[in-house]
Order: structure tokens, then sequence, then C-alpha cells
């Protein structure tokens, strides 16, 4: 079953088509990878799951529900949680408040409890930081760094702190752009494995954007690949890099073999 | 130095004062605020009413621009509206003062959210410029609208009063005004122990960001204009019972100013700074006038120079903080504290 | 209704409206090259005009001499602000160089009142003083002849930054200060030399406002007139600048003359809050697209 099924989508940005009636599913309790060169619309394709960009035409269904007219914050509610490209953390707060704020929308109190920090207000913060300890913090491993301002942490583990704030969305589909972009080999093991456990243990629809191809064959269940703003083809792993299509794509006309390497790397080099 | 302060639940981490001897600090200080009166003579009775005041606007406006990223030039407007519903009621309804300054924040919560309803179309500095349309207006209904405003000769009202007992002298007022500064300080701290502070901070530092997360923007960025401008309502309401008139020049738009300033100075999206600000930019004045004083038996003509002096250094300040220590006295106090506890050894 | 009154006070209102646009231009120009609203936009009018009180006055030149000489004076107020002051806050907040301004607003009036007190001055009489009518309608001379100079600078203006290399640097640097850099523009310069020339026009309006209002330590009110003007007209927009000004000078005269002074100010913030609703990047100006 899909939990996400777009369909016929399409946005422009005054003459520039960014997608062009793309179409796919994402299926339950799996990670699904988009992947295309840069300026293919992946980053536009998860701002219109967002609700940030108003695509012109096509529909987004969630849980088989048209998303059309629900605002960002209404579906993030729902349970659509994502990371950023380029690091989008809150540089002002602790990596503690970063990630209780991923929570903000499963929380009620109101601003008059807030001001006394009392009774209601006062239990369900407490609630939320033992929940944050125990199932994010401790499971991203990011104990140590709990009460440090974000800005003083290092690429690798903003990313992971971003993570840990897309978890505290308590997300049914969790949409990753490039999580793995520019870390060190350790670091994207680590992220790979958060990936997996988090499909796993948590149940977890992922949805991910990214570059690196060794990752994305690795763990994927299922790619799509766009291209200038189409589909070109969709299927699990193995399909997807024997599809002469996609090659082409990645590497214009010319040496198909080296390409092919690129798309089927060496498991020692991964 | 100090070591060591292991905790054993999350409740006890999120405290506000989470060692003893910051509670012991904390403690000393209520004491010195309480003792202050009796011991101060006139003349630091009146400061002290007059930083109580300003720490509560100054709180109220580092919610907004400090923490919220949204900048006013209305905040003198907001506090405008405060003084003038305190002097209406006192003067047609007699009502208890408390009763009087709560109505006072919430009217002025309430052009607040007015004032912020653009605040989802237009951004930074458009909005800036809105908050100073609003200013216009305010300053305009309190010159114009004479029945209920006074017209500019303004109002003049009665003494605060509670159970009979009224609040006539600096003494007194001193222990409506003080206590108040206390308890909104606090009120704000707690607001930035929970969601409603953190989706603030999160719309000042990234608001698409935020709102893809979960934090509906209009709402919140209305509910940081509402409270704001709940204090500069009450501030207002205080600044009312303290001179016991208002007029439209009462709240020119240099105060809008004078309030940003004190935020910038004090350091922005940081209470203690707030105060810290707000106590600092009311006695700049006073200091001069001190030494005014001292230099005119030796320069006559020092006393002429006074006012003109006061805008220059107040310039002076507002840039000088802005480009060398843009995170204001609370940074110069942290650095200060940070040396002390590290203390015998090197930071 | 008067239509002879109506016609003469809309005359006296769109001479005003441009200096208005010639004040706004400056502002404008600042705002392209640099992204800085100047608040101080104001009070380097009011310095300008000083200068002149001094020269013109005091030292007793002739007008004709002092006009220039307060100009560059007020210009080169400007490249100091800029280099001093605005520089280092670079990639800062917007809020706060906003704030910068201000502060810069509040040192010029302190040294304004410090030097000539706080009390309101004269400028010297220096426009021809005979009567101007156009058809039938009369025109105060001093807001003819100054709406003449202003217009005759604000056409300079416009050519030079049409023609000439500093213009086309300017421009470039306002359309995209990474490729301007990269093709050897000096960014820094440019910056430099917008302020320059934007405090050259405040500071010639400055002294014509002067010389038909007089002059005093709130001079500097009158920027939030011009804050007016460019959100209406679009902060970044040239053409919004010169048919905002006309229109805001306008408007602001007739409203003055049919409902009182006190409600020059109000009508105008009206124009400015309706703007701001419906069209918050002003007639003119460029719509900025957002990104994650």
């Amino acid at each position: 079953m899909s939990i996400l099924e777009i369909s016929d989508l399409s946005l422009s940005f005054g003459g520039v088509k960014a997608l062009q009636e793309v179409s796919f599913r994402v299926p339950e309790n799996t990670v699904t990878t988009i992947i295309g060169p840069n300026g293919a619309g992946k980053t536009s394709l998860f701002n219109c799951i967002s609700g940030f960009y108003k695509p012109q035409q096509g529909t987004i269904r969630y849980q088989g529900k048209d998303l059309a007219g629900t605002r960002p914050p209404a579906r993030a509610a729902l349970g659509l949680a994502r990371t950023f490209q380029n690091i989008a953390l809150f540089r002002g707060m602790t990596v503690l408040d970063n990630i209780k704020l991923g929570a903000h929308v499963h929380m009620k109190s109101g601003l008059l409890g807030s001001l006394m920090y009392f009774g209601a207000a006062r239990r369900e913060e407490l609630a939320i930081r033992e929940e944050v300890e125990r199932r994010i913090i401790d499971f991203l491993e990011i104990d140590h760094i709990r009460r440090q301002p974000v800005a003083s942490l290092s690429y690798g583990l903003q990313k992971r702190v971003e993570l840990a704030r897309a978890l505290a969305m308590r997300p049914k589909v969790l949409m990753l752009d490039e999580p793995v972009a520019g870390m060190n080999r350790e670091e994207k093991e680590d992220m790979a494995r958060f990936i997996l456990d988090i499909r796993e243990e948590w149940g977890v629809t992922v949805l991910m954007v990214e570059h690196d191809m060794g990752m994305v064959m690795d763990i994927s269940d299922h790619i799509a690949v766009l291209n200038f703003g189409q589909v070109i083809t969709e299927g699990l792993p193995a399909e997807v890099q024997k599809n002469p299509e996609v090659i082409r794509a990645y590497l214009g006309n010319s040496d198909i073999d080296s390409l092919r390497k690129k798309l089927n790397p060496d498991r020692e080099a991964a | 130095m100090r070591i060591g302060d292991a905790k054993q639940t999350y409740q006890a981490d999120e405290a506000i004062w989470t060692s003893s001897t910051q509670k012991f600090w904390f403690s000393l200080l209520l004491l010195i605020l309480l003792v202050f009166p009796f011991l101060a003579n006139a003349y630091l009775l009146y400061l002290g009413c007059l930083v109580g005041i300003a720490v509560i606007s100054t709180t109220g406006l580092n919610i907004l621009t400090g923490f919220t990223g949204l900048i006013s030039l209305g905040q003198a407007g907001f506090m405008g509206v405060g003084g003038y519903t305190v002097a209406w009621l006192s003067l047609n309804t007699g009502l208890p003062f408390p009763v009087a300054l709560l109505l006072a924040g919430l009217m002025a919560a309430a052009v607040g959210i007015l004032v912020g309803l653009p605040s989802l179309r237009v951004k930074g500095l458009y909005l800036a410029i809105a908050t100073l349309a609003a200013s216009v207006f305010l300053h305009f209904i309190f010159a114009e609208w004479e029945p209920v405003t006074g017209g500019m000769a303004g109002l003049s009202l009665e003494p605060a009063h509670l159970f009979g007992f009224t609040f006539q002298s600096d003494f007194r007022m001193y222990f409506i005004i003080v206590p108040l500064a206390v308890l909104m300080v606090f009120a704000a701290r707690n607001v930035f122990r929970t969601r409603v502070g953190r989706a603030f901070i999160a719309i000042r530092d990234r608001d698409i960001s935020a709102e893809i997360l979960g934090i509906n923007l209009l709402r919140y960025k209305l509910m940081s204009f509402a409270l704001s401008s709940f204090y500069a309502g009450v501030a207002g309401g205080l600044f009312a019972y303290f001179y016991r008139v208002v007029t439209p020049e009462s709240f020119p738009l240099a105060m809008s100013i004078f309030y940003l300033a004190a935020v910038i100075v004090g350091g922005m999206g940081n209470l203690l700074g707030g105060i810290l600000g707000a106590a600092f930019m009311t006695l700049v004045p006073e200091i001069l006038k001190l030494l005014t004083a001292a230099l005119t038996p030796f320069y006559p003509n020092a006393p002429v120079f006074m006012s003109p002096m006061l805008e220059i250094i107040f310039g002076a300040l507002i840039v000088g903080f802005l480009i060398f220590e843009p995170h204001g006295l609370a940074e110069i106090w942290h650095r200060i504290r940070r040396f002390f506890s590290l203390w015998p050894f090197r930071n | 209704m008067d239509w002879l009154f109506f016609g003469e006070i809309s005359l006296a209102g769109l001479a005003m409206g441009g200096l208005y646009a010639l004040i706004a231009l400056g502002f404008v120009m600042i705002y392209k090259a640099t992204r800085v609203i100047n608040f101080a936009i104001g009070e380097i009018m009011m310095f300008a005009a000083y200068l002149f009180l001094a020269f013109a006055g005091g030292m007793e030149l002739s007008p004709w001499i002092a006009m220039p000489l307060a100009v560059l004076g007020g210009s080169i107020l400007g490249g100091v602000i800029e280099k001093t002051m605005i520089r280092p806050m670079l990639g800062e907040s917007p809020i706060s160089v906003v704030m910068v301004t201000i502060g810069i607003a509040s040192i010029l009036v302190g040294v304004v009142e410090f030097f000539w007190t706080a009390d309101p001055q004269l400028l010297p009489q220096f426009l021809p003083r005979e009567p101007v009518f156009i058809g039938p309608l009369y025109l105060a001379p001093k807001i003819a002849y100054g709406f003449l100079i202003g217009a005759a600078v604000l056409v300079l203006y416009l050519l030079y930054f049409r023609f000439s290399r500093g213009g086309v640097a300017l421009r470039a640097t306002a359309s995209d200060q990474a490729a301007a850099y990269s093709m050897g523009i000096n960014v820094r310069r440019v910056f430099n030399l917008a302020w320059v020339f934007g405090s050259l026009a405040a500071s010639l309006a400055g002294i014509l406002v002067a010389a038909t209002g007089g002059l005093s330590p709130q001079f500097g009110i009158i920027g939030l007139s011009v804050l007016v003007v460019v959100i209406v007209g679009g902060l970044d927009s040239i053409l919004g600048a010169l048919i905002a000004g006309l229109f805001i000078g306008w408007l602001e005269t007739v409203a003055g003359a049919y409902l009182g002074g006190e409600y020059r100010m109000p009508a105008t913030f009206v124009v400015l809050a309706v703007i701001l609703v419906i069209r918050p990047y002003g007639l003119f100006g460029t719509h900025e697209i957002e990104r994650v």
C-alpha cells in the first residue's frame, strides 16, 4: 500500500518548469529515494509535499487523502516531517530546544499556561523532555551535546540534530533532503544505520533525496529517478541501475561504462 | 571554580535555578530590592520606579524584536494605549489599580494584534514601517479624540488605589512597580521554557522552516505582538499612575526608539540583557545630569549642552554597541561571570 | 468647490512632491546598491541645511557659493557615515543596520543642537521673489524655484545613472553583487559612491525645503514622509520614487489645506498602510522569491 501518492504534479516559476506531470508512489514502510541530477526538481518536489510551494496542477495524496488546501503546519501535524538540504536548524537555540521544537504540533499548552509554567503546561513540557531524551537523544547518540548551541556543532552533528528534530515530530513519513551530503564515511555509515533503524523499529516510511549512489543503492527499497522535472523511471534499485535512460540522464551519451561504474559502485568503496 | 551540578531528574534539569549558588544570589537580589526603598532618598526612589517601568516595557519589546525577530517602532504607541486606558478608567470608573492595569494591558494587546496583522505578508523592515504607521495613527488619535483623550492637554488622573489604600507617593508606587516588574520578567522567562517561546525563536531564526515544522506563523506572530504590547500596556499604565498625567507628548516616537535602543544595548533575545539595557538607558541621562551639575560652577554654559550631548551619547551607544558588542551588555556580563566561575583557572 | 484654490494647492503640492522625488531618489540609490534602509536621510538633509546656514548666514558667503559647499559637505558626510558606521555592519541583519542609521540620526540631531541650539532658524533669502503664475494659478516663488532646481538636478542624476561609468557600475552592483564583483567592479567603492550620491540628493533637497519652510533640529521628521514615498513607490524602483514622490507631496499638501495641518501625516500614512496590505513591495518594487 502507498502512504504517499503523487500524480500529475506540475510546478513552474514564471517560465521555468520545475516539475512536469510528476507521478510516483511511496510504498508504506519503505526507504524510497528520489535521485536525479542537480536541478532536476527534487527539492521542489519536497517543497510541494511540505506545502511550501503550491503546484499548478496535480494531486498529492497522503494516506488516501488529497493534501491540496492543507497548510504546511497542518501537514506537519498529520505526520509529514522533514529535514532540509542546507541545514535549517534554529541557531539561537540549544540542541535540546531544537529537538523539542519538533514536538510543537503534538503539544497543546497556550500562552497563559506558558507564562505561568504551571499545571498542564509544565507537565506537558516535562513529558516531552522525557520522550525526547529516551526515544531520540539516546537513539541518535547526541546526549553529550544537548546543552550546546547548534551553531557550535560540526556539520555532521548538525545533520544529526536535524534528524532528531524531525523524529520529535512523530513522523509517519520522514522526508530527508540529502541526509549524508558533505559527510565523511563514518558519519555516512552512522546515518545509514539510523535511517534503517528508523524504518524498522519506528515503522516510519522514509522518503529521501540523495546523491551518494553507494548509500542509495544500499538502503533503498524503491527508487524514483527525476530529470528535468520529469520522472524517468521508478522501481527497485537493481532495475533502476540498469535502465539506459537513467545512465543517459546522469552521464549524457558518452562513456557508458564509467557511468555504469558510478551507478554501481564497488561495495568496498561504499 | 564551581563544579558538580549532577542532576537526577529531568525536572531538576528544567528548573530555572539549577544550583544553590544561583538561588542564593537571586534571594540576595530580592532582599536588596525589598530594602532599597527604605534606605533610598527621594531621587533614587524615583529612579528605581523609572527603571522598573522601563524593565517591563523593554522585556515586552525584547519578546517581539529580540526573540521573535519582528522589529517594532510602535512600542511608545502601545504604552500610550495602556496609559490612556488607565487614565480614562481612573477618571470614569474608579476601578482599583490591578484591574485597571490588566485592562490597560489587554487593550494594548488588542491594538497590538491589529498592528501585527500585516506581519504575515510584510516582513522585516516593511513591518517596522507598518508599526511606524501605527504609532503615527495612535499619536493622532491621542491628540484628536478629545472627548476620550482630552486632546493635546491630555488627562490627569487620581492616584492608584486598592481597597481604599492609595498609592500617591513614589515610595508606595515602588511597591507596585518593582514586584510587577519581577513577576513579568519571570513570566517571560517561563514562556521561553515552553513551546510558545520556542516557536517565537524559530520564527526569528528561520520562519519558512518553522512553518514546515508545524508552527502556524500568523498565530504565533500575533501572539508575540499581543504579549509584547500587553507588557507595553502595563508599563504605560504604570507610567500614567506614576506621573498622574498623560498627554500625546508623553509617548513620542523617540520613546519607541529609546526602548529599541535599550533592547540592543542590553542584548537582543536575552531577558537579562533587556533588564540591563533598561536600567542602563534610564540611568544614562541621569548620570549626564549629575555631570552637568558638577560642571556648571566651572562652565556656566554646561546645562545648555546637556540635551544635545544626550542625543549624541544616545546615538553613539546604539551605533557603538551594534558595531562592537552586538550581543550587548548581557554578553559583557557573561564574560565577567565566566571569569569568576572559572577562577582561579584561566579561561 | 473652489477649483482655482484646489489648483493652486495641487500645484504647490506637486512642487513639494518634486523635492520628495529627489530625496527618494537618493534613498532608493542607497537602498539599491547597499540594501540599507537609511532612516537618517532626513537628518542628513537637515545637516546640509545647517551647513548652508553657516556658510551663507554665519560666514556671509553668497548663497550660490554656499549651496554647492553645503551640498558637498552633506555628500562627504554620507561617504563618511558609510565608511565608518555602515561598512562594519556588512552581513549583519537588516534590523541591526537600520538601528545603526537610527543611531546616526540621533547623533546628527545632537550635533546640530550643539552648534546651533534647538531654536528654529530662518535661511537667508536667495531664490527670486517675483510671484510665479502658471496660467491663472499662483505659485509661491520659493516653492516654484525650489522645484525647478530640484527637477534639473533630478534629470542630471538620471542621466548620470543611465550613461556614466559609475552609474553602470552602480546598476550592475544593484542587480547582482557577486557578478559585479567578479567582473572587476569595486563593490566597496560603489557602496561608498551610492552613499555619497544619495546624500548629495538629500542635501540639495534639504536646503531647498529649509529655504521654504524654515529649519530646526526637528527638521528630520521629513524623513518619515520620504519613507512613505519609497515604500509606496517600491524601495528599489526609481520610477516608483518619482511618481510616489509627486503623489505623496500632493496628498500631504491637499490634506493639510483642506483638513488642517494635523492631518498631513495621517493622510499619507493611510496610503502607506493600504499599500502595505495590498502591495507589500510597493507599486513598482520587485517582489523577492523566498527560498527554504
